[in-house]
């Protein structure tokens, strides 16, 4: 009776996103054509409305792996399916945040919200600007519709910037160390509140850091990746009891647990990048959990 | 007690108040004075040098002299006649240039390949003199208007035509990332990236222009003309009408001066955004 009526015949829902990337390498002009391998053999499957975070060290490839996912590069070999759909390009399904926030210069805050929505299109004049307006709001920088980038702290740029690729209502949300270039004040209360717009909201996020603090405050599950070529070493389900952001999460015995879990994960990677890299933060012989927040890279 | 002694206290307050306005309001006239310093003191010596006969008063004549011509030939509309002159052929030559050299500019800018192709031959013409190619205008386009014009959109096209280049070579290759990301098409991101982010820098070409606009010109003008500043000059200078030919030289000056102002100002509000303030 049961394999008349398999239980598995009911498809299991496709996730948010698959991605395979079997390899993915540049040619360097300058370094005689060389192949350069950046990313092998990665395989992430993220389930809608999951916040995954990646970690590892500098070089490794993050950056190229999110912009696999956003659509602006392709992979040499490998595919990106989200819901189940084969995707090539970048789209409005997913939205971007940067460390270097790339706003506008010479829109304002408000404007530069509205831009994305010009991007996504089908919207007038008039309902851009309440939409930009109310997005403003939901980052908390009500009252500064009018400032241009300049006269804001990078703290309130990278609001706007997640305002505006939050606006138009992406499926996924790509962060590429978006708390990179904050001060560590700033940074954990950027942290709180989009993990407070990610409760609201429920969308699916990738987040790259190389803050093992950070992936482990923010993600429901980390992938650590290994050092050039990019591989995923290993994905850790992290379990904190998160409902109340209010609560210092930091401070339960679960999270050291965690970090010292990922560090231990990615000493072995700190000394192969070490050996092969440029200086970078992980040449610092300090081990990360004397330093509550990494430094900013470069 | 207490009352009489706020109420001294608020009196003392308000007279610190307008003590320390008052010495900011001397600061900025001692301010504005000291920057103005120089050019006073040029138009003083303008004045006395003459006047003490230490320069030969005939060769060079006193400032209140020349203002005099000058008002008396703003009476007459003599002035006023050679100043549309010149300013018609420097706006058109001007114009012309800006219409040209703005779109191939931007092409050029955005097309690596074109731009590696164009570049010594661009390199070679910028560093061609304009007056250096006068006679060859005069050749080509006569001695009337048409090779005036042409030697100013000539002057003009290149410090244009650079720095328009130059404002999209350097627009933020993130800003383009992002706006890829939105997928944006390649004619929207021209025209919400590229094209604001290359504003300043065109600006810059046009002031660079509109200075060697006037500079070529009145060159131009000594050639060959019935009218303009150019032609003013090198007149009065023949027929020793020398206060005229002064107050020439001072007109062309002023203009000089009201043009790099007036596109100063349109720059400065244009790229607002670029400015940063107190703290950026």
């Amino acid at each position: 009776m049961s394999t008349v009526f398999p239980s598995s015949a009911v498809p299991a829902p496709a996730p948010k996103i698959a991605l395979r990337v079997d390899r993915h390498s540049f040619r360097l002009r300058d370094a005689g054509g060389e192949e350069f391998v950046a990313i092998s053999g990665v395989a992430i499957d993220v389930p809608a409305g999951e916040f995954l975070t990646i970690v590892g060290p500098s070089g490794c490839g993050k950056t190229t792996l999110l912009e696999i996912l956003a659509g602006l590069a392709s992979p040499t070999s490998g595919s990106l399916r989200i819901d189940g759909q084969e995707v090539t390009g970048p789209g409005l399904s997913r939205g971007i945040v940067f460390q270097q926030y790339a706003l506008l210069p010479w829109r304002t805050a408000l404007a530069n919200i509205e831009f994305s929505l010009e991007a996504a299109g089908g919207l007038s004049r008039h309902e851009r600007r309440d939409k930009a307006r109310a997005a403003l709001e939901l980052v908390g920088l009500k009252g500064f519709e009018d400032r241009f980038p300049h006269e804001l702290s990078g703290g309130m740029k990278q609001r706007v910037a997640i305002a505006r690729s939050l606006v138009y209502e992406p499926d996924i949300l790509l962060m590429d160390e978006p708390f990179g270039a904050l001060d560590a004040q700033t940074r954990e209360v950027l942290q709180q509140e989009l993990l407070a717009l990610w409760q609201r909201t429920r969308t699916t996020v990738v987040f790259i850091t190389h803050s093992i603090d950070e992936a482990v405050y923010l993600g429901q599950r980390v992938a650590v990746m290994t050092s050039r070529p990019g591989r995923i070493k290993a994905m850790v389900d992290v379990d904190l009891p998160r409902a109340d952001l209010d609560a210092d999460i930091r401070a339960h015995p679960d999270f050291a647990r965690y970090r010292h879990e990922i560090w231990d994960l990615l000493r072995g990677e700190v000394a192969r990048a070490r050996a092969s890299a440029t200086p970078t933060f992980w040449s610092d012989p300090t081990p990360p959990r004397e330093r509550s927040q990494a430094a900013p890279s470069n | 007690m207490s009352i009489i002694a706020t109420d001294e206290g608020r009196a003392g307050f308000a007279a610190g108040a307008f003590a320390s306005r008052l010495a900011a309001g001397l600061r900025l006239a001692r301010g504005t004075l000291w920057k103005s310093a120089s050019l006073l003191a040029v138009f003083a010596l303008w004045e006395l040098l003459p006047r003490l006969g230490l320069v030969d008063r005939v060769w060079f004549p006193p400032l209140s002299q020349v203002l005099g011509v000058l008002v008396q030939m703003a009476r007459s509309g003599e002035l006023q006649n050679h100043i549309a002159g010149s300013l018609v052929r420097s706006v058109t030559g001007f114009g012309l240039a800006v219409a040209v050299a703005v779109p191939l500019g931007l092409a050029i800018g955005w097309y690596a390949r074109l731009r590696d192709f164009l570049t010594s031959a661009l390199e070679f013409f910028r560093n061609t003199s304009a007056l250096a190619l006068l006679p060859v205008f005069i050749l080509f386009l006569g001695i009337g208007e048409a090779s005036k014009i042409g030697i100013v959109t000539f002057a003009c096209f290149f410090p244009i035509l650079l720095s328009t280049i130059s404002g999209v070579k350097s627009v933020d290759p993130l800003l383009i990332k992002s706006a890829r990301s939105l997928a944006l098409s390649a004619p929207a991101i021209f025209t919400k990236i590229i094209l604001p982010s290359a504003v300043p820098s065109v600006f810059t070409g046009f002031r660079l222009a509109a200075q060697s606009s006037i500079l070529v010109l009145i060159a131009a003008e000594m050639v060959g003309a019935t009218r303009g500043l150019g032609y003013l000059i090198n007149y009065a200078q023949f027929n020793f009408l020398i206060p005229k030919m002064y107050a020439g030289i001072l007109t062309i000056a002023l203009i000089g001066l009201a043009v790099n102002q007036l596109l100063v100002t349109a720059e400065r509000r244009l790229s607002r955004w670029r400015v940063p303030t107190s703290n950026a």
